[in-house]
């Protein structure tokens, strides 16, 4: 599904990533780990599109598509979505709003006819179920004033409407208490299918009993340092990441 | 009569022999602008001795104005000698199908969401007998008799309601209160007339849409509101769809009268041509509104929602002589390429316990200059006054402006006043969060725009509110990426 390849990429000239290589197959959840200042937000950036970043080599693949040519709405409409890890205010646009203008915007990239008010509601209801999360709290200015945790969920909920194929999750658990972070890792859980792929940014192996992971993968000083099973995350959480660090500092 | 009179009467319309210059029968009146012009429209409209009076009295007035420097726009002089006051009314061309329409006009009438039926009667298209507005007006029309609401033109309520017209114009905005309502008291060509009689609430929006013979009331509009005690009227003015116009000039002027409990809500949407994308051309408006809370506990609010003219000065105000009345002003003003506005209000507290409420939100874009300039004016009878003033200014790129203005004058000590201003830029991560949802770029702006403007959106009437939204988007459609 995805297929990035020696992706580099910088902002204002000073290079972030600097050979990010990574597969991800349709039906895989892979973990993105790392220290702090990584890279691991700038790597979901440039795959969302973000234009600030320039992708200076390599190459990112979805779906067959050559994913770094679209502009980030296309790219949204063809299945990427990306949980932020500090999402955007917008005063006097309500969740609702935002979500109706959003997906029938992607509808109408597939072909498909906007839904109708009643339809939509229906929708939204299911959606709301899923993450459990208050109507009142959508109809709301989107994320303005929100708590940390809800805004989190918000996230989430606008992952469950429009159903991509690609999520990241950028530090989605962060901010979580134990009972919402069930709830959002179960969100996910339920609309994982063969057919979409999870890419989830955490620095907690906790978010992992809850969402098990096929690949863990190590972000350090823009690269890919080390990958493994659910165990990487395991034996991050006991020994940190000096261990990794020295490997590859040893290396360099 | 008496004798003195008819001496001044009979001087008069001697000085109307000789001084007459112009061919009454002529369709419009020649260039410029004399006492001539003034008599010819005055005798063209067939109206009274008194209101010629009023016009010639107006006339003197501006002769002795100077047009005013102090708003923050600029554009080339205006050459008052090289207007035509006066033209008969032209029925619009007759075109047979939409197909004879512009196609650029079709498309923005089709962005606009605006339905076959208006685009035919906005292009003058003829419209199938059905759905022709004339009858749905006439019907209209018939409705509102029944309660007694006086909806008509101002040259119809000169011709059938002079005691009225006469009572009340000019005494919320005088003859001389301006340069520009001086010009327009002097050489009004039409607008619109309306009543409320005692006690009756509206049942409907009365829209200058639904006025017979609203066609072409030119460039300078007259309009008279009048809701007697504990009436009830919402009126409103305008379309979203883009108007052009030959005169580059416009000067209305709207006065409105509460009395006594009564409520006047004035919303109105401002599209006329901005001018192109350079600034060429472009209409330059220039307009007079204000009411007054006349009786106790009485109310006007204005909305309005100004995205078109070259160049807008325009200042809906509130004389709140009442106690406990109330007056708000919400506005919200776009500017996109190389328009100005210099746009705000006035809340004039003079009776006790009065309240107002300033919500303006401006948005510029492009090379635009976007300017806020308000007034709080609390006299010293005023005791317990309190007024709000919210204004914000959002600002697309780097290239455009915007300015506040506000003017507090207090003169008694109890009274509240709060301002509060704020100035943003839309944000590359807002965009961003958009677009990463699927939201194309115009579309993003569009919906961060409209919920930036929401509180004042919301004051509208439903459709209107709809298609005022689709035009914000409309008009600062190009202004990113
Ligand atoms: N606009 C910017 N200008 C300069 N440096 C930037 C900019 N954006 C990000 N960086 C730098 O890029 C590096 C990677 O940042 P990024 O946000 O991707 O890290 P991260 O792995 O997500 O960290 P965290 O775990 O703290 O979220 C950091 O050193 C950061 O300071
Ligand atoms: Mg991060």
């Amino acid at each position: 599904m995805l297929k990035i390849k020696d992706l580099h990429a910088s902002i204002e000239d000073k290079e972030i990533l600097k050979g990010i290589n990574l597969e991800v197959k349709a039906g895989e959840v892979h973990a993105i780990m790392g220290p702090n200042g990584s890279g691991k937000s700038t790597l979901a950036s440039v795959l969302a599109g973000r234009e600030d970043y320039e992708v200076t080599a390599g190459s990112a693949e979805f779906g067959g598509k050559d994913l770094l040519e679209m502009a980030a709405e296309e790219r949204a409409r063809e299945g990427v979505f990306l949980a932020f890890q500090y999402p955007i205010e917008i005063p006097g646009v309500s969740t609702t709003n935002f979500m109706k203008t959003a997906l029938n915007q992607v509808r109408e990239h597939k072909g498909l006819d906007p839904l109708d008010a009643v339809s939509f509601l229906k929708l939204m209801k299911e959606k709301m179920q899923l993450v459990e999360i208050d109507q009142s709290l959508l109809s709301r200015s989107l994320n303005e004033g929100f708590s940390g945790g809800e805004k989190k969920r918000n996230e989430i909920f606008q992952m469950a409407m429009l159903e991509p194929k690609l999520s990241i999750l950028d530090e989605t658990d962060s901010g979580l208490d134990i009972d919402a972070l069930k709830i959002v890792a179960n969100g996910v859980n339920t609309l994982k299918n063969k057919d979409n792929a999870t890419i989830v940014v955490t620095h907690y192996q906790r978010l992992l009993d809850y969402i098990v992971p096929d690949f863990v993968h190590v972000l350090y000083k823009g690269r890919i340092v080390k990958s493994g099973t659910k165990d990487l995350a395991l034996e991050l959480e006991e020994k940190g990441y000096d261990w990794i660090k020295e490997e590859v500092d040893a290396t360099i | 009569m008496s004798k003195d009179n008819q001496i001044l009467e009979e001087f008069t319309s001697k000085e109307y022999e000789h001084g007459w210059s112009i061919d009454i029968e002529s369709d419009q009146a020649p260039k410029g602008l004399t006492e001539d012009t003034v008599r010819f429209i005055s005798a063209k409209k067939e109206e009274p001795e008194w209101l010629l009076k009023w016009r010639l009295d107006a006339f003197k007035k501006w002769q002795s104005m100077k047009e005013p420097k102090w708003p923050n726009v600029s554009y080339p002089a205006v050459d008052y000698q090289d207007i035509i006051y006066y033209s008969a009314p032209k029925k619009k061309q007759q075109l047979d199908s939409l197909d004879d329409v512009d196609p650029e006009l079709r498309e923005t009438f089709k962005k606009l969401g605006i339905s076959l039926e208006e685009q035919k009667r906005l292009t003058g298209v003829a419209v199938d007998a059905v759905i022709d507005s004339v009858s749905v007006a006439t019907t209209f029309k018939d409705k509102l008799g029944e309660l007694g609401v006086i909806f008509c033109s101002f040259s119809e309520a000169v011709k059938e309601h002079p005691e009225l017209v006469k009572k009340y114009l000019g005494s919320v905005v005088p003859t001389g209160d301006n340069y520009f309502a001086a010009l327009n008291s002097a050489v009004f060509s039409d607008g619109s007339f309306c009543y409320i009689p005692k006690g009756v609430r509206c049942p409907m929006e009365l829209s200058t849409y639904f006025r017979i013979n609203a066609a072409n009331t030119g460039q300078f509009e007259r309009t008279l509101i009048i809701a007697d005690d504990a009436s009830y009227v919402s009126y409103l003015e305008g379309c979203t769809a883009p108007q052009r116009d030959e005169n580059q000039l416009h000067a209305a002027v709207v006065e409105i009268y509460a009395a006594k409990d009564a409520e006047v809500k004035y919303s109105t949407v401002q599209n006329w041509y901005p001018g192109d994308k350079n600034g060429k051309g472009g209409i330059y408006n220039f307009v007079t509104k204000r009411g007054i809370c006349a009786g106790d506990n009485s109310k006007i609010s204005w909305t309005q929602v100004e995205t078109g003219s070259a160049v807008t000065w325009k200042y809906p105000s509130c004389i709140l002589k009442g106690d406990n009345s109330t007056g708000e002003f919400y506005s919200v003003a776009v500017t996109n390429n190389y328009q100005q506005a210099d746009t705000g209000t006035k809340m004039i507290h003079i009776g006790k316990n009065t309240k107002s409420r300033i919500v303006s939100k401006g948005v510029s874009a492009g090379h635009s200059q976007n300017s806020y300039r308000g007034q709080v004016h609390v006299m010293k009878r005023a005791s317990g006054a309190r007024n709000f003033s919210q204004c914000d200014s959002l600002l697309m790129g780097d290239q455009c402006g915007a300015h506040t203005f506000p003017y507090i004058d207090i003169e008694n000590s109890t009274a509240q006043v709060e301002h509060e201003a704020t100035t943003s830029k839309i944000g590359e991560d807002q965009i961003f969060y958009c677009t990463q949802r699927g939201i194309d770029e115009e579309s993003a702006v569009a919906l961060i725009v409209n919920g930036y403007c929401k509180e004042v959106l919301n004051q509208l009437p439903m459709e209107f509110a709809v298609e005022a939204q689709k035009l914000l988007a409309l008009t600062l459609e190009g202004s990113v990426g």
